[in-house]
């Protein structure tokens, strides 16, 4: 696959890897190879400002093919003896063996014995992960993860890096995007907590998402405003909206009481609740707050009381709204042009319910893909450095081709560049999916303590189950090894590309 | 690595050739103003929320709870170091420095035995070499709760559960994958020439390889070394499991007051702003050298 982005290439990567060194073929080694420093387009990308979209091969996918070539048909000749292998890979032997391989086998082992690891139970803590409803949420919400963050990530990255060929800024917006890897996910973490805090004046989030709703959609809610519960009053409650028990006529004056509201509770602008002065023909009434306190006449307009303004009106006949109408800072209402005949007054839910909050995204409905939103934010950087240096080892002769013959440049975009991309697009994903099957640091610290059942994940799970209280080191253990058998597929994939690049 | 290397000669060819990818020219004709404005937006979306976790912790705790942090852009004068000066007097300072005695030996020892075996693989014929290289590949993506419970068991037997050195080990050890394929890959890249003149002169293996093949290795190392020192300055999780509250670094000393969260918003501001500036510092001085890794890396 890299011989797809590369061309047939004779091995070079010996010559410059080492300038000063004795280059085999003096006509390989191009003069701007001066140090052994010497750096991918992309990253010259990234670090220099330049716009370096030259061609090269993507490091990611051809790491392996100069060291295959050289490596492998290298040594042999004056090949040292195979027990100094030994004394140079032991170390690592160790650690890798005792760290690493052990407890895997210790893990299989494990796994079948019981909490405190005195009795054999089988496969039953594998039963308990796929019987438990807390574990089966955790599977669940794996499976979310890894069906929507890594493409999301990869599809970002993908138009980052394209919008990003063409711009001046490219370099400070990379810096950008990719600055959050560097920070720890806890950081990461207590970022998104603060962005995702519920109350609009301190998470940033619902700050944004509640101003662009106000100016859409001005509401003055009056939450637990409400007729009063007798047979005199004029109106009732019906599925949250408020109506009147007797419809009303044209030329009638609607009377509309509501309790159940501080009077301080009124807006500003609320002024002393008036007659609405019937025109012939339309419909006309008054919506205010019915209470005087110390005493005052029920369901009529008293000296003192105030109307409620900004409340909506409908008019409804057969079921269907005729009209609609607001009240004014007196609380009067009017409908013009309305055709004759018998009218319900509505005032629909709208009117009482709170005022728009934002999304409780730490909330239980929220908490999955609100995690996966701080996720997105961390690892967009990656996918797009990766598919930045991909499209730049894009050899520019077959797209100019494609032009020539006369394909459109979408055309030559999905039919040339994406499939030439391709690989790196995969490495991209698989990379995305090993990193959301492991999922832990984000979700443990933006789930607050009681979303956390909603928002858990296996490898969460495992780490609560042993050593966060759980106490049951045979589950933890059955948990992480089954962690280890959904990565199994995309280890798989990654020794197949390995080998494939060394061949 | 080595092709990172390997493709700096088409750096000159390419220049004089049309360097636009096919959309980057739609782009060009729909108007570049509106990627402009889209691409700004984005941006902010990615600063945002760093910047707000700034200056929250900038922010008495009373401004906090009565108003956003973007009230500061119209009343700066509510900036205040208070929450700094109060963290740093609490004690965090310690966990400060269970981070840096964490994280500095893991990156030595990773990079030196990492080098060590990298040449192994890359320099020493041996029986089973190949195989054996394919299993630190398949390492590579191995996770890390798989060793949890076995290894607190092993080092409650050795005694050094919740101490530094088992933290670091337990760092370095899952470290090496990574690190071995990144220094293996590298190494074979250096020309057979330069070794078998070295061999040919008489010299020692360890000889070539302290003095000639780990020279040559500066960006590889420099490229793993930073990626080593964010990876473990950053872990949340073997902290979580092996450090004790004496070693614990600043992410578990955080961690644990995530719990009220609402509350301590003081510590945790200003903490996690203390945990990043180092990470930020290093990225941005040598982030030529993060990218490499990453790219090179990226079989990961």
């Amino acid at each position: 696959m890299t011989d797809r982005l590369d061309g047939p290439q004779t091995p070079r990567g010996d010559g410059d890897a080492v300038a000063r060194g004795a280059s085999p073929g003096p006509d390989e080694t191009p003069p701007g190879a001066q140090a052994p420093t010497a750096t991918h387009p992309a990253l010259a990308d990234v670090a220099s400002g330049e716009d370096g979209s030259t061609s090269g091969a993507p490091p990611a996918v051809a790491t392996g093919q100069a060291a295959g070539k050289v490596a492998y048909g290298a040594s042999g000749v004056l090949g040292p003896s195979p027990k100094i292998a030994l004394f140079f890979l032991l170390p690592a032997f160790v650690l890798l063996g005792a760290w690493v391989i052990y407890p895997i086998v210790y893990s299989i082992w494990r796994s079948l014995y019981d909490a405190g690891g005195g009795g054999f139970v089988g496969l039953e803590n594998y039963g308990a992960i796929f019987s438990d409803p807390s574990t089966l949420t955790t599977i669940r919400n794996n499976l979310i993860w890894v069906v929507v963050a890594p493409s999301l990530v990869t599809v970002l990255g993908l138009i980052f890096a394209v919008l990003t060929e063409r711009i001046r800024w490219a370099t400070a917006f990379k810096l950008i995007v990719f600055m959050p890897m560097a920070v720890s996910l806890l950081a990461s973490g207590v970022i998104f907590r603060l962005v995702y805090e519920q109350d609009p004046d301190k998470g940033v989030a619902n700050a944004i998402i509640t101003s662009v709703h106000d100016v859409f959609a001005s509401s003055s809610g009056y939450p637990g405003a409400r007729p009063r519960e007798n047979d005199q009053a004029p109106v009732a409650a019906d599925q949250g909206a408020v109506v009147t028990k007797q419809p009303a006529q044209a030329g009638q004056q609607v009377m509309i009481p509501l309790v159940g509201l501080r009077p301080d509770a009124l807006p500003d602008d609320a002024a002393g609740a008036k007659q609405a002065s019937a025109t012939p023909g339309g419909l006309a009434g008054t919506v205010w707050l019915d209470f005087t306190p110390g005493g005052g006449t029920v369901n009529q307009i008293d000296g003192n009381e105030r109307g409620m303004p900004g409340i909506t009106v409908e008019a409804v006949s057969g079921g269907a709204v005729k009209g609609t109408t607001t009240t004014a800072p007196d609380g009067t209402f009017q409908f013009a042009g309305l055709p004759e005949g018998s009218y319900e007054v509505r005032l629909p839910q709208s009117n009482f319910s709170a005022q728009f909050g934002g999304a409780s995204w730490l909330g239980p409905a929220l908490i999955t893909p609100a995690i996966i939103g701080a996720f997105i934010w961390v690892w967009a950087g990656f996918a797009m450095v990766l598919i930045a240096a991909g499209l730049s080892a894009i050899p520019r002769d077959a797209l100019e081709a494609a032009r020539i013959d006369g394909a459109t440049e979408w055309q030559v975009f999905r039919r040339i560049t994406i499939p030439l991309l391709s690989p790196v697009l995969l490495v991209v994903l698989v990379t995305m999916i090993i990193n959301t099957l492991k999922v832990f640091d984000l979700v443990f610290v933006i789930a607050p303590g009681s979303v956390q059942p909603e928002a858990n994940v296996i490898a969460l799970e495992m780490w609560r189950v042993s050593f966060g209280g759980g106490g049951n080191q045979g589950l933890g253990s059955a948990l992480a090894i089954f962690l280890l058998v959904l990565v199994l597929p995309f280890m798989a994939i990654n020794i197949r590309r390995f080998r494939r690049e060394q061949s | 690595m080595t092709t990172l290397t390997a493709a700096r000669p088409d750096t000159g060819d390419a220049a004089g050739a049309v360097r636009r990818s096919p959309l980057g020219r739609v782009v060009d004709k729909l108007g570049g103003g509106l990627v402009q404005v889209v691409l700004i937006v984005l941006a902010l979306f990615w600063l945002l929320p760093t910047l707000g976790l700034l200056v929250v912790s900038l922010r008495g705790d009373a401004d906090n709870n009565s108003s956003g942090w973007w009230t500061f852009f119209t009343k700066p004068a509510q900036l205040t170091l208070d929450n700094y000066t109060n963290l740093l007097a609490s004690g965090f300072t310690s966990s400060f420095w269970n981070t840096v005695a964490i994280t500095v030996p893991t990156t030595v020892l990773v990079i030196g035995i990492a080098a060590m075996a990298g040449y192994a693989f890359a320099w020493i014929e041996f029986p089973g070499r190949d195989g054996l290289f394919l299993v630190v590949v398949g390492l590579l993506v191995v996770p890390i709760q798989i060793a949890l419970i076995p290894i607190a068991k092993l080092y409650g037997f050795f005694g050094i559960f919740g101490s530094i050195p088992g933290v670091v080990l337990f760092h370095v050890a899952f470290g090496l994958p990574f690190a071995i394929f990144l220094l293996r890959n590298f190494f074979a890249g250096i020309p057979k020439e330069l070794l078998e003149a070295a061999r040919m002169d008489g010299a020692s293996e360890w000889k070539i390889f302290s003095t000639v093949v780990f020279p040559l290795a500066k960006p590889a190392i420099a490229s793993l070394g930073i990626f080593q020192f964010l990876w473990v300055w950053n872990d949340l999780l073997i902290a979580l499991v092996f450090a004790d509250t004496g070693a614990q670094p600043m992410t578990k000393a955080l961690q644990s007051q995530m719990r009220q969260f609402g509350t301590n918003v003081d510590i945790l501001a200003p903490g996690a702003f203390l945990s990043l500036i180092i990470p930020l510092v290093l990225f941005f001085s040598f982030q030529r050298y993060f990218v490499q890794g990453l790219l090179a890396g990226s079989v990961k």
